[in-house]
């Protein structure tokens, strides 16, 4: 049912672990529901993403969109990071069955919360950066 | 990876070699319609005629009793759907139970929907129905009490000389979908007052696609298939001559061998449970601990989810299951699991393994070894098992 990147992103996860005194951490999702991200980034003075990593709960497209999404961001400045949206990260697994999309909007917007919590910490704006949801599954039940 | 270890045997079984030998003949030589005239067809007909006995004989039932269906599915929407039918006019309310196979759970819903009232019975922290809670949910109005024999995914065996006497008492109708049961421990529909029961072939090493429904010969039901006199006219279709003679055959060979094989599964399920809750700390097993289908394990592992352990597992040739959201398609975990109490975090990490005869020592020291190495791996990388670890640090 995944696609062999799937399967290599989620056999082989990509940044796994934590990053000590990180610059911005960005939790998202819900135990009930099945999965949980933690987004951990480093970002130098000019605000480039120097490390990612990551720790999630959850099934084989969540772990695999995690993996993936920490390889598209690191390098990036946070204005590119923003640019990293769900659809881009699930392209770059060469697509993902249509129930497990929701795992790639759960990558998106902890990358999102990590900037997030960046952004506070350093009273800074990040254009175009909203605040995220606590827990993206409250709006996608009442949609279904 | 060459080795494989199919421990999914709740899910399917493989067709026993003596099955598909029987049935053989049934396909390209006597092929004859059962309900044909010619001498030609007398074999077919003499083949599910031997079958009935067979099956009847096993359950303790009259070969009248036994009507061969297209599987356990079709059977328990049979008994349920024709019962509300046939004893509308007496009530309209029906009592179940919330850990019954969705081919029970979504036929009272369809049900309920028609106007009858269903009466969904909760289960202990074992998933052992409440006979006080049974008798209390009874009304003048109800006509029929269906529980299931043993869940397939837990494997907690429900009492049911006791709801059979219950249902006898008060002149309800039982029903039992014995699916997970039927060749794996004993039944017997006189001692257990069972009036309608559902059993599957594909679950006891016999062919998919055909099962039976037994009905007390004092119910009279309308059919469920129109469309000819097969089945004393409850049941249309030609007969699937071939699925009815390894079901058989299957039968034979699970009545013969039951005790030698319950003995040998019972021993490696032990061990399989014994093993891992020796090695992997935050599980426990869900179901009860002796009163189990003799070849089910199922453990929940906090911090982790049920998909991605099956992927890893699969990865080293083992075929599992799991009540996880992400198995069963929808946002929620599996109904058993929420229904014996577990919150949902935990419903999420759980893991079913159906033993069968052929499941070696080996292949459970194996399986053993390798839940411990993908449940550490798999929590080295979730937030949960990091945000608990700290919490005991504090």
């Amino acid at each position: 049912m995944y696609s062999e990147k799937v399967m290599d992103h989620f056999s082989n996860p990509r940044n796994v672990g934590e990053i000590e005194n990180a610059s911005g951490v960005g939790t998202v999702g819900n135990a009930k529901c099945g999965d949980i991200m933690r987004i951990f980034l480093d970002i130098d003075e000019n605000q480039v993403i120097r490390d990612c990593k990551f720790k999630t709960f959850g099934c084989g497209a969540a772990v695999a969109t995690s993996s993936m999404a920490t390889e598209m961001v690191m390098g990036k400045t946070v204005q590119e990071a923003l640019e990293v949206t769900n659809v881009a990260v699930m392209e770059a697994l060469d697509g993902l069955p249509p129930v497990k999309v929701h795992c790639s909007l759960l990558a998106e917007e902890a990358i999102h919360a990590a900037l997030w919590d960046y952004a506070e910490k350093n009273h800074i704006q990040i254009e175009g950066l909203k605040k995220p949801k606590a827990d993206i599954h409250d709006e996608e039940e009442v949609g279904e | 990876m060459s080795r494989l270890i199919y421990l999914d045997n709740a899910a399917t079984t493989a067709v026993h070699p003596e099955v598909f030998e029987a049935m053989k003949p049934y396909f390209m030589e006597c092929y004859g319609n059962p309900s044909s005239v010619y001498g030609f067809a007398a074999g077919s007909k003499k083949a599910v005629e031997d079958a009935r006995e067979t099956v009847a004989k096993f359950i303790g039932a009259r070969a009248s009793e036994i009507y061969f269906t297209g599987g356990g599915s079709e059977s328990d929407n049979w008994a349920i759907k024709a019962v509300a039918e046939a004893r509308k006019d007496k009530g309209n309310h029906i009592i179940t139970s919330k850990i019954e196979h969705h081919a029970v759970l979504h036929t009272c819903e369809y049900l309920e929907k028609q106007g009858f009232e269903v009466t969904y019975l909760d289960v202990d922290e074992d998933g052992v129905i409440r006979l006080e809670e049974l008798k209390a949910a009874i009304r003048p109005t109800t006509i029929l009490i269906s529980v299931m024999f043993a869940n397939n995914e837990i494997g907690t065996i429900e009492p049911m000389k006791e709801i059979g006497e219950i249902a006898r008492e008060h002149g309800i109708l039982f029903h039992t979908d014995a699916v997970q049961a039927y060749g794996h421990i004993p039944i017997d529909v006189e001692e257990l007052h069972i009036d309608l029961l559902s059993a599957s072939g594909h679950k006891i090493n016999g062919p998919k696609g055909v099962g039976i429904m037994y009905l007390r010969n004092s119910v009279k039901l309308g059919s469920f298939i129109h469309g000819g006199a097969q089945e004393r006219n409850r049941r249309a279709g030609t007969h699937n001559v071939p699925g009815i003679v390894g079901f058989a055959k299957a039968t034979e060979i699970g009545a013969k061998t039951m005790e030698e094989r319950a003995a040998h599964e019972i021993a490696l399920r032990d061990r399989l449970i014994e093993g891992i809750l020796d090695r992997v700390p935050h599980a426990r097993l869900n179901g009860h601990r002796t009163e189990r289908l003799p070849n089910n394990v199922n453990i929940s592992f906090e911090f982790i989810e049920g998909e991605s352990l099956l992927i890893l597992l699969d990865q080293q040739g083992v075929c599992a299951s799991s009540g996880s959201a992400c198995t069963s398609g929808s946002l929620d975990p599996s109904h058993v699991l929420l229904a014996i109490g577990l919150p949902h975090e935990k419903a999420h990490g759980s893991l079913r393994l159906t033993l069968s005869h052929e499941t070696t020592r080996e292949d459970v020291d194996f399986v053993v070894e390798q839940v411990e190495k993908i449940v550490a791996r798999l929590r080295s990388m979730s937030p949960l098992y990091d945000d608990y670890c700290k919490n005991v640090q504090k």
